[in-house]
């Protein structure tokens, strides 16, 4: 285990670098940055930018910088809103966090019901419409339902907000931000839950319908235990295992924004931050947003092993 | 040691050929059976059918600007209204639907054929060559595909691409974020299958590397190969969308579903116009329920072991 553990540390500190390689020069390579593309600015100043930034040193040299800052705990420094990278990050970033922990709740809360009643109920009714719905649910362009949902609900029956998380100009604080918060959220978080619903269900049905057929389910009711108590404790326990390992995958997801909805519902997050970086070019928090989001990956994918492996100790690392 | 035997009784080879047809026809069978895979492949081929046909028969396909014409709401005349350019917008739509579905189609075709062969030679080799192909997409994995396909649109622009090419680079970009899954997929199966007897059998021939790897152990992943191929296409469909939604994919003047729903991004035409941009989406929303409810028809057949459905 400890040799396994070095072995897989060592391997995440290769594929990061790999990562920052790609997109140190992915970004760089591109003609036209964020001094360029300001056209308020004179030739002497923009000289003067590259100077203070760095910008005028050959691309090996700023590879290396933007490495050993970031090995530092530094990510760079924002061009545009002239601010280090970081300190916008922590500004967004629960912003974001706020949305997925929720809709990560009420995903997996629906999930996990809804799974195990179609694996009961398998062949029925109730379990053909689920199915569809899970169909449905995965083939939604998501940018289109919110578009569509805020057409619905704020345009024409004008009952929830169209975007943004708290009411334009508004002062609340305590208990009616909360609300406004709350308020502002459902959207959102409804399309989110939707989005990420579908394969999730899918995966605790399959998972329930393996479990169902286990001796021991049997064993349960046959000494005479109530159904719900079967399917809820012993047969939902193990077919929860599994889904143990899903958690680390969650890690991007949970911290890293989402870019579509955030942008779409206007939601001050890390994503709609990067969309609005996108637009003029901010290369530096680009650079750092793709770096934190790839290791946001890596980490959750070894958490995810780890966890796989205490979860079922059969499984060899 | 086979060639004596069939050529000793050759009516036994002949009834092996047929055995091995009927597969494909059992599994053709099988399919016919589940009236919800086949309600989705009807409604793929009507897709098509209508997308590459139906422009021709309308009185708009040339796209003639007449804005005498513009922003007019669903009539007998334009069933679907006109765009702010006097535009037919069904005509389009269905042009759009041309676009997206070949964008849809192609950079399947080229994810599939890249992660195939890498995927192929990765698990059959191993090694050094298996180390490297892995490597390359472990670090493909490592950044979320939205954000790639973002930066590589921002990459186009920046270049200046003209608008005619970036339709052919979209399907490049597609491809480039979906061919590591494939090859991870095929060589999990390439390194089961080149344990099998036949493997050895073959090995025992002496056949060239080549002959093994594509006339005996492709055929054996071809099933796996058409459920995920079938899947992607959907897959590529929404990335797509996503992409010329946000104007960093295909751009006008060719339409795509995805471009098309832009006019949402214009506030009037998000509120008081919405003939402009549900079309669009709910084609892209049908089209792809249908691809993966087919899709996933032809995994119950065509790979039962994978069953995650029923």
């Amino acid at each position: 285990m400890r040799t396994y553990l070095l072995r897989r540390c060592l391997y995440m500190l290769l594929i990061l670098i790999g990562a920052s390689l790609l997109i140190f020069f992915l970004y760089s390579l591109t003609p036209g940055d964020y001094v360029d593309n300001n056209l308020s600015l004179s030739e002497e100043r923009k000289a003067e930018l590259r100077e203070i930034h760095g910008l005028n040193k050959p691309i090996l040299e700023r590879y290396v910088n933007w490495m050993a800052n970031m090995f530092k705990g530094d990510f760079g420094y924002s061009l545009a809103q002239q601010r280090p990278v970081l300190d916008l990050f922590q500004d967004y970033i629960w912003n974001s966090f706020l949305l997925a922990v929720v809709s990560t709740f009420f995903t997996w809360f629906f999930a996990v019901v809804v799974g195990v009643l179609t694996a009961y109920k398998q062949y029925s009714l109730l379990d053909t419409l689920v199915m569809v719905g899970i169909f449905a649910a995965m083939s939604i362009p998501s940018f289109f339902i919110g578009l569509f949902l805020i057409k619905v609900f704020a345009v024409d029956l004008k009952i929830l907000p169209p975007g943004g998380m708290i009411t334009t100009g508004s002062r609340a604080v305590g208990w009616e931000y909360v609300a406004q918060v709350l308020h502002h959220m459902l959207l959102p978080v409804a399309v989110m839950v939707l989005l990420g619903v579908g394969s999730l269900t899918r995966y605790f049905r399959s998972n329930m319908l393996e479990v169902i057929k286990q001796d021991y389910v049997r064993t349960a009711r046959a000494k005479g235990l109530k159904e719900r108590t079967v399917l809820y404790r012993h047969a939902l326990k193990n077919a929860m295992l599994p889904a143990i390992t899903l958690i680390g995958f969650e890690l991007p997801g949970l911290f890293g924004g989402s870019i579509i909805i955030e942008k779409i519902f206007n939601w001050p997050g890390i994503g709609q931050l990067y969309m609005q970086s996108f637009t003029v070019r901010d290369y530096p928090l680009l650079m750092g947003f793709t770096m934190f989001l790839a290791i946001l990956t890596v980490v959750g994918t070894f958490i995810s092993d780890i966890l796989y492996h205490t979860s079922d100790p059969r499984v060899r690392l | 040691m086979s060639i004596p035997t069939t050529a000793g009784r050759p009516e036994k080879a002949i009834r092996a050929l047929d055995v091995s047809d009927s597969l494909w026809r059992q599994s053709i069978r099988q399919l016919r059976k589940n009236k919800l895979a086949v309600a989705g492949f009807a409604f793929i081929a009507f897709m098509f059918l209508i997308c590459f046909i139906g422009p021709l028969f309308s009185p708009y396909a040339d796209g003639k600007i007449n804005p005498a014409n513009m922003h007019q709401p669903p009539s007998a005349k334009h069933w679907l209204g006109t765009d702010l350019l006097g535009r037919d917008v069904l005509t389009r739509l269905l042009q759009a639907g041309r676009i997206s579905l070949t964008v849809g189609l192609a950079s399947m075709a080229l994810s599939m054929t890249i992660g195939t062969v890498l995927g192929i030679v990765s698990g059959y080799y191993r090694g050094v060559v298996d180390q490297i192909i892995m490597r390359v997409a472990d670090l493909l994995f490592t950044i979320p595909g939205l954000p790639i396909l973002f930066i590589m649109g921002a990459l186009m622009s920046d270049w200046k691409i003209p608008t005619d090419y970036r339709l052919y680079l979209v399907m490049l970009m597609l491809s480039i974020i979906g061919w590591p899954g494939v090859a991870r997929l095929v060589r999990s199966q390439m390194l089961t299958l080149r344990e099998r007897e036949y493997m050895q059998a073959a090995d025992v021939l002496g056949l060239s590397d080549k002959r093994k790897l594509f006339r005996h152990l492709l055929p054996n992943v071809f099933p796996l190969l058409i459920v995920i191929a079938t899947l992607s296409i959907g897959g590529a469909i929404l990335s797509e969308s996503a992409l010329s939604f946000f104007g960093l994919g295909v751009m006008p003047p060719t339409p795509t579903w995805g471009n098309m729903i832009d006019a949402a991004n214009n506030v009037i035409d998000f509120e008081k116009r919405p003939w402009l941009w549900i079309p669009p989406g709910l084609a892209i929303f049908l089209t792809v329920i249908a691809i993966n409810i087919f899709g996933d028809g032809l995994r119950d057949v065509l790979d039962p072991k994978q069953n995650t459905s029923r």
